[in-house]
């Protein structure tokens, strides 16, 4: 057999298919399922607006987060040398394997206002977190960074580290081998990283709620809006609101690919 | 040193760039990886809802019972039906009780979706009403219990929580149930009739989440159900709301239309309704059927 040249294989060509066809119903799903009618109605809304609104601040600031602190951490796991970086990186990848609503009680239990972090700070300075903004943002946090985190480690452990020593023996300072070396040879994976948690702290649901706790206007965000107005009975809503989740991440992606380029 | 190593980063570009000098296999593993993360992602976003359970292998036919019998009941249930599942299982021996409990409005709405239940034991008539309305219940729904409000407090109640009128004081942290669940109706009702305005910290989506975070301590006090303050034991404590502020939502029972045990389904119904069951609930605190 020539492995080189893939002939066409029907059978490879169906499961690819029915793999795509399985993403691809359940959007075609909620288009068709879609209040068009009352879409302006129902996505215009107060509360909808709100939730939209959180979605979008609380998921920028953890993806803001994820940068200033994810930043360094991938760089140590990647260059670092220091005993149990193993364990390091598996206690911080966690979890993106822990069911969501796992990470929430840990949550409570570590930054809540009886955790063992947050009670003292809430008694020196008031700060409690659950229930807040700055709760949903940790949540989101929580989970989502572990996506930049070792998507920008393993960038960072693949590149060509001799162009780094040919500018540096070149000359270049180290932070000017960093932006003009190190940064453009990592930026695929830097843009991907922060896509994808980004993308992730949009979604997040299981953490937020048992952290943060659900109220319209405060700590609802839009996963959050859609899982109440789904149990509620209130499946239009749900349904339209999830659209908008929807577009808004397709839109990014799209945006995404223009700046890191793809084919 | 570093030459030569399999490029593993979900990488978007696969343009000419430093450092790029991947072959076909490189891109598609690197492209495989995006995706992979990408589907990790969606995943780990969309696992939160819970889920339904199996259908269950029923007879149908009349006379002796069996197979297995899936009944949503309403969160504040919990320990009650869980004690009424095993005496049931000893009355009818060869059949199994499933429950799934959740706030009545999230499961009226699986059922009204087609979740295979047989049973749907709603903690207010609204709830149990949109799953009739739907055309969803077999017969008129019987009620089988009622429960009333009550605050749940910390344990040794630090904030000194006397009345519902405490409650609207800022500095205390209140959560409740969402308006659409039945215990945030009963809490609604509560803050009206005391005449208060109380603003929660959060609306949990079953009584279940309001007794966990006062538990834990997050907030200062819940409306629950007394029978939650009761259930909950020495864990937390509870604040008696006088008969004229408080509320009082009854529980009904119904089968639902396609259920796939629909023999059972009528047997553990009855079972709920006969004295057996009612001595149960009433050991939980509910009061019976006005």
């Amino acid at each position: 057999m020539d492995d080189q040249k893939q002939p066409f294989n029907p059978l490879l060509a169906l499961l690819a298919a029915l793999a795509a066809l399985f993403f691809v119903f359940p959007l075609i799903g909620l288009v068709t399922g879609a209040p068009w009618g009352r879409m302006t109605d129902v996505i215009t809304n107060k509360s909808a607006l709100d939730a939209l609104g959180l979605s979008i601040i609380a998921s920028l600031s953890s993806t803001v987060i994820a940068l200033a602190f994810g930043f360094p951490l991938a760089w140590l796991l990647a260059r670092g040398t220091f005993r149990g970086k193993g364990l390091v990186r598996g206690l911080v990848t966690l979890p993106m394997v822990l069911p969501p609503v796992v990470g929430g009680i840990a949550l409570l239990l570590a930054y809540g206002r009886r955790g063992f972090i947050g009670e003292p700070l809430d008694k020196a300075t008031g700060i409690s977190l659950p229930f807040t903004l700055a709760g949903v943002i940790v949540a989101e946090s929580f989970v989502a960074m572990p996506f930049f985190v070792i998507t920008v480690e393993s960038g960072l452990r693949s590149m060509n580290r001799r162009l780094e020593d040919a500018s540096r023996s070149l000359g270049a300072s180290r932070m000017m081998t960093f932006r003009r070396v190190t940064l453009p040879l990592i930026w695929p994976s830097l843009a991907a990283g922060t896509v994808l948690t980004w993308a992730r702290a949009l979604g997040e649901f299981g953490a937020t709620i048992t952290f943060a706790g659900n109220l319209p206007g405060r700590t609802q965000t839009m996963p959050l809006a859609i899982y109440i107005s789904q149990s509620s009975g209130r499946t239009d809503e749900a349904i339209a609101l999830s659209l908008v989740l929807v577009v808004v991440s397709l839109v990014v992606m799209i945006f995404r690919r223009r700046i890191a380029g793809g084919d | 040193m570093m030459t030569g190593r399999q490029p593993e980063i979900p990488r978007f570009s696969a343009q000419a760039g430093p450092g790029s000098q991947r072959g076909w296999h490189g891109r598609h593993a690197a492209l495989l990886t995006v995706a992979c993360a990408a589907v990790a992602a969606l995943v780990l976003a969309a696992c939160s809802s819970s889920s339904t359970s199996a259908p269950s292998g029923g007879s149908s036919g009349s006379g002796k019972v069996s197979g297995t019998v899936v009944v949503f009941a309403a969160t504040s249930l919990t320990d009650a039906f869980n004690q009424i599942g095993a005496g049931f299982e000893k009355a009818h021996p060869g059949v199994t009780v499933k429950f799934n409990y959740n706030g009545s409005s999230s499961l009226a709405t699986s059922i009204n979706q087609g979740a295979p239940a047989d049973v749907f034991a709603s903690a207010a008539p609204a709830n149990m009403k949109t799953v009739t309305d739907a055309g969803n219940a077999v017969g008129t729904p019987q009620i089988f219990a009622r429960n009333t409000g009550e605050i749940m407090v910390e344990k040794g109640n630090p904030k000194k929580i006397t009345s519902v009128k405490d409650l609207a004081n800022p500095a205390i942290k209140v959560a409740v149930c969402a308006p659409e669940v039945p215990c945030g109706a009963v809490a609604t009702a509560i803050f009206k009739n005391a005449g208060v305005t109380v603003k929660p910290v959060s609306e949990e989506t079953n009584v279940g989440g309001v007794v966990t975070k006062v538990t834990l301590g997050e907030v200062d006090a819940g409306i629950v159900y007394v029978t939650d303050v009761e259930a909950n034991g020495s864990k937390t404590a509870g604040v008696p709301i006088p008969a004229d502020q408080n509320d009082i939502t009854e529980y009904p029972i119904a089968q639902v239309k396609d259920a796939p045990n629909a023999s059972a389904a009528k047997a553990f119904i009855s079972y709920v309704l006969g004295p057996d069951g009612q001595k149960v609930l009433a050991s939980f605190g509910f009061m019976p059927p006005g």
